[in-house]
């Protein structure tokens, strides 16, 4: 086993351990780092494969916005030091056979089809290459999503203010 | 990187999926429950990329809608956040089981 498979197995078991723990930690401030950890382990599996982009866009949207994001909403919400309710065993137990069952099922599928692995040949994936792309009005050309994606932006923080903003009170 | 299948890629990507399931089904917390989809859309975001590295490293489209994904995502949380902001306003308590007012 050579040392990049090494370090591939070990980005993954951090990444799954670090996941099982954001999911099941009865404290939600720890839960919100499980999650840190677990989006941390997904860019370092980026760099791993050489996609140096997608790995940077990963550490700071995911981890410099969103999980920055939900702990500012964390202590908004929420007490300080209470424990989140134990899960109904009932419930537990059954989505965690429902969910078992299909990662079975589905992993199952896989192994069956056989992947072709196109050899390695050269990776096109430089920042350059995926900008010219992105903003190309070509045939393969990634222009028009890009403008509706940034329409949406627009729209969801607009959306946001107006969705978080407090009403005035009637009688002043 | 060519020691590694990608069936083993995979097997992570789903297990994270599956891992994210799990949490939406037995958290009633609304943050967690965020969490948990943020790591559903992040294991599809490993799909994009392994598929678009093992088997088509020529080209981009795979990392092009991972970074789409990443963008709807963000908003995705953002406006999700204002709404459980403005649930705890009206409620006091981001549990589902509370926010029960329009159940029939």
């Amino acid at each position: 086993m050579s040392a990049s498979a090494v370090v591939f197995y070990i980005l993954a078991a951090g990444i799954l351990v670090s996941a099982v723990l954001a999911v099941t930690s009865r404290k939600i401030f720890r839960s919100a780092i499980w999650l840190l950890f677990s989006l941390t382990g997904i860019a370092g599996l980026y760099f791993w494969l050489q996609m140096e982009f997608v790995a940077a866009v990963q550490i700071v949207v995911y981890v410099g916005g969103i999980v920055v994001l939900i702990i500012f909403s964390i202590f908004l919400t929420q007490q300080s030091g209470k424990d989140l309710p134990v899960p109904v065993r009932g419930r537990a137990v059954l989505s965690a056979l429902v969910v078992g069952a299909g990662f079975v099922l589905t992993y199952l599928m896989m192994m069956r089809y056989s992947f072709r692995p196109a050899g390695s040949r050269v990776a096109v994936a430089s920042v350059g290459n995926i900008g010219a792309q992105l903003l190309s009005t070509s045939e393969h050309g990634y222009v028009l999503p890009f403008e509706v994606i940034s329409i949406l932006l627009l729209a969801a923080m607009i959306g946001c203010i107006v969705i978080a903003m407090k009403t005035k009170p009637e009688n002043k | 990187m060519s020691q590694v299948p990608l069936t083993h890629i995979l097997f992570v990507s789903t297990a994270l999926f599956f891992i994210g399931m799990y949490g939406l089904f037995t958290r009633r917390n609304m943050i967690t429950m965020l969490m948990s989809v943020e790591l559903i859309l992040n294991s599809v975001n490993i799909n994009f990329v392994a598929f678009n590295r093992y088997l088509y490293p020529g080209k981009l489209d795979g990392v092009f809608f991972s970074l789409f994904i990443v963008a709807i995502a963000a908003a995705e949380a953002a406006v999700a956040i204002a709404i459980i902001i403005n649930l705890y306003r009206n409620f006091h308590s981001i549990d589902v089981e509370a926010a029960d007012e329009m159940k029939f």
